[in-house]
């Protein structure tokens, strides 16, 4: 879907963006990880030509970018910023209708998108005629999600989505939108420089730093198969962490029945908080037998 | 003369007047204005792209900020003669900084995400500007109109000293006639109307606005713009125009008496004394109020008409000196009076002339006439005591209070001491009174008309008759102040219509009669 070929980009003698290419494929999310300065932003604001690369070239569904004019393509392409961009001086109802005006869409199609979306987004309907200041920074990120989604651009660009929001907000905000219908369908690039939600909402990684990438690859291979000294270093302090996130259940169970969507994180707050996913409280000498053999699963697992 | 009108009764008298400049001050203001946000707000937007610049642009704007506004207009007459022209160029250049800068500032101060994100939606340049920058840079924007409107209000009542009218024809009017009434009857609808249009600009300020779409905006631009041209006074025809200074038009000795006594009917518009000259040498104007010895008489080659109806009262000039001091000194009569009959009006013009516009010193220029009359004497020893010597601040008074001392030096064995620059009339004749000085060159009207302040029918009888009003000046100042009036020196100081040489003289004009006879038949 997204192909990114040898990225140059340098601001003055200072080199941003050194040679960076990957792909990403239809309906994947794939998340730029790094350090602040690390060439994240810089890279994905190439994609839609907010920024002119030196040299490389980016294709989107195999045509070059520099074919169409910048607004035009931008239009196509969903954008969310962390500080969600909202006009100050536009209601919410006419933030959110900016991109499909662009495209000359008629009142009516607005109005029916909108209220799709603000369903979908759990948004009050009553706050389509305020004004940005009056939201919540849970509710801007939300608006500015509706609106980049608006006109359902097969691809999304995300810089920092949640990084202007609180923790608690943040979390929950992300697993709300982790299963969002309409995003699971998107072409996704996002950047990130908090590694938790890397791993929840990536599919692959692309761990970035001065400018290079130095891998790229599903958070079990970050993890378990990094490439070098920087990546294994990179997630140390939260690793345990990170690990029960990225392994599924099917990895250790290869016949249960279980999805593959379940991760041991997931399987070990079930077990440890039932009521908040069950509400069936089970005895608490079979947790903690069903949570020895899970350990050792996962620790056979790990040595394989 | 009408101190006892009400303030009332002034502005209902004078509404006409009142309603054209009111609406002359609209015209100027708002014509300067809309010229200025025209070209300020896109250089506003070009500096706040091009930060490299916005430095010199900004200074650049704030230097023109800081030119005197008189001076500014004194600059702009060359360039563009008299009349609304440079006025509003001039306040067109006052206007500029606030809205420049105030532009500038609004841009510059949109939150860069909001921007980031227009252009990650698909938003031109064009659309970026019009829908998010403009909009909210409006109410910084509209508080340098704000700004911008206010100062042109207040610096358009300056346009009257270049004949572009405003209420500063009344301003200025009622400072040199010392007429409160007049002033107020400009002041007030000055300030008022700042008040006012600040605050429909407020009004303006709070409106949300979600694209700035061009023509919306700038059509009423160009219609308010168009129309404040039927503001302005209407320019100049075919026939004669007339330049007066405020203080000429109020006054029954002036404007009013030319007026009453001989019907004439010329075109006239308002202008500063400074200007008045220099605008009728460069067919600006054809008719001016001057007075009849100043030194640009000779500089610009005008003549002064005959005043054959005799409405501009006398103006002759001689010493007044305190009795005590003549007591005494008794010689010191003899020898001022020594100078009588010496200077008539066209040499008292040469002698200004060669003060204020050769910049020769008055003492060279009083040196020089008195060796050439054949009245110096070489200087005495001062064994006798001083003389004080007072002069008002101008030219004319210099050379003869440098021509007294000439006398005085060469003539006694009296010392001489001049207080010259002593302001204006009450500052010379306090300074007599209270013994300060022993003498200065007093004009008979001005201590007729100023000092003495006789009733209406005394004025009415004495109009125009010279020796009558010496004679009366000389009794009133001898009892009331125990001043004496000395023989006057012959030259006569006074109000005068004056035209181009080469006009009077082709359209064989002499006198004020001659004038108003011309214009009749044209």
């Amino acid at each position: 879907m997204i192909s990114v070929k040898k990225l140059i980009k340098k601001f003055g003698s200072a080199v941003a963006v050194n040679g960076i290419s990957f792909d990403v494929q239809e309906g994947e999310n794939l998340i730029l990880l790094g350090t602040s300065g690390c060439g994240k932003t810089t890279t994905l604001r190439m994609i839609n030509r907010l920024i002119e690369p030196d040299e490389g070239t980016v294709y989107i569904n195999g045509a070059d970018i520099r074919d169409s004019e910048p607004e035009i393509l931008r239009r196509g392409i969903g954008y969310v910023l962390q500080n969600h961009g909202l006009f100050p001086h536009y209601t919410v109802a006419e933030n959110i209708a900016i991109v499909p005006r662009l495209l000359k869409w008629n009142k009516e199609e607005i109005r029916k998108r909108a209220d799709e979306l603000f369903g979908k987004l759990n948004l009050d309907p009553s706050l389509a005629g305020q004004y940005p200041a009056a939201l919540s920074g849970g509710q801007q990120q939300r608006v500015g999600l509706a609106r980049s989604l608006m006109v359902n651009p097969p691809v999304l660009l995300m810089d920092e989505p949640f990084g202007a929001l609180d923790n608690v907000t943040r979390t929950a905000i992300r697993k709300e939108f982790g299963q969002l219908d309409e995003l699971v369908k998107k072409t996704i690039v996002m950047v990130t420089h908090d590694v938790q939600e890397a791993f929840e909402m990536g599919d692959r990684i692309c761990l970035m730093d001065k400018g290079e990438i130095r891998q790229i690859g599903t958070p079990a291979e970050l993890l378990f198969n990094p490439a070098n000294e920087f990546v294994s270093t990179f997630f140390e302090e939260q690793r345990l962490q990170l690990e029960l996130k990225s392994v599924v259940m099917s990895d250790l169970f290869p016949d249960a029945e279980n999805s593959n969507t379940v991760t041991v994180w997931d399987e070990m707050n079930q077990l440890l908080h039932p009521e908040n996913h069950t509400g069936q409280l089970r005895a608490t000498a079979a947790v903690q037998a069903d949570l020895k053999t899970l350990m050792s699963a996962f620790a056979a697992y790990k040595k394989k | 003369m009408d101190q006892t009108q009400s303030f009332w009764q002034f502005v209902e008298q004078q509404s006409p007047k009142l309603w054209s400049q009111t609406w002359a001050h609209i015209g100027l203001t708002m014509i300067s204005l809309i010229i200025a946000i025209l070209v300020a707000v896109p250089i506003g937007i070009l500096i706040a792209r091009r930060k490299k610049i916005a430095g010199v642009v900004l200074g650049f704007a704030g230097v023109l900020q800081t030119i005197p506004s008189i001076a500014l207009l004194g600059v702009l007459i060359p360039f563009l003669g008299i009349g609304p022209k440079p006025a509003i160029l001039a306040l067109f250049l006052y206007a500029l900084l606030p809205v420049i800068r105030n532009t500038y500032t609004g841009i510059t101060q949109v939150n860069p995400a909001v921007i980031d994100a227009a252009r990650g939606m698909g938003m031109d340049n064009w659309q970026i500007l019009t829908r998010v920058e403009l909009p909210l840079a409006f109410p910084v924007l509209m508080a340098g109109i704000r700004t911008a409107t206010v100062i042109n209000v207040g610096v358009a009542t300056l346009a009257a000293y270049i004949a572009a009218g405003g209420l500063g024809e009344f301003i200025f009017g009622g400072i040199a006639l010392n007429n409160s009434n007049m002033i107020l009857a400009g002041a007030i609808p000055a300030a008022l109307l700042a008040i006012v249009l600040d605050f429909l600009l407020s009004l303006v300020q709070k409106i949300n606005l979600k694209s700035m779409r061009l023509t919306y905006i700038i059509l009423p631009f160009i219609f308010l713009s168009l129309s404040s041209f039927y503001l302005l006074p209407t320019q100049i025809g075919g026939r004669m125009l007339g330049g007066f200074t405020p203080e000429f038009m109020g006054r029954e000795d002036g404007y009013l008496g030319l007026k009453r006594v001989y019907q004439l009917g010329i075109e006239t518009v308002v202008i500063s004394d400074a200007v008045m000259y220099k605008a009728a040498y460069e067919h600006k104007l054809d008719v001016i109020s001057g007075y009849s010895t100043d030194g640009r008489l000779k500089a610009f080659d005008l003549v002064t008409l005959k005043d054959d109806r005799h409405i501009f009262p006398p103006y002759y000039a001689a010493p007044v000196v305190r009795q005590d001091v003549l007591l005494k000194h008794p010689e010191l009569e003899v020898i001022l009076n020594q100078l009588s009959g010496f200077i008539n009006d066209s040499t008292m013009t040469a002698l200004n002339y060669k003060v204020d516009e050769l910049k020769q010193s008055p003492e060279k220029v009083a040196m020089d006439f008195m060796v050439a009359n054949q009245l110096f004497k070489p200087a005495r020893k001062t064994t006798a005591g001083t003389i004080r010597i007072g002069s008002k601040i101008f030219g004319e008074q210099y050379i003869l209070a440098q021509m007294y001392k000439i006398l005085i030096r060469g003539n006694s064995d009296l010392g001489v001491e001049t207080k010259s620059g002593l302001g204006g009339t009450k500052i010379c004749f306090d300074a007599l009174t209270n013994n300060q000085i022993d003498f200065y060159p007093e004009y008979t009207g001005t201590g007729f008309l100023v000092l003495l302040q006789p009733d209406r029918k005394t004025m009415e009888r004495l109009n125009g008759d010279t020796q009558g009003v010496y004679d009366y000046v000389s009794r009133e100042f001898n009892q009331q102040y125990k001043l004496k009036w000395l023989k006057p020196i012959g030259f006569n100081n006074t109000y005068a219509l004056m035209m181009r040489r080469e006009q009077a003289q082709s359209l064989h004009i002499e006198t004020i009669t001659d004038l108003t006879k011309h214009l009749n038949q044209n």
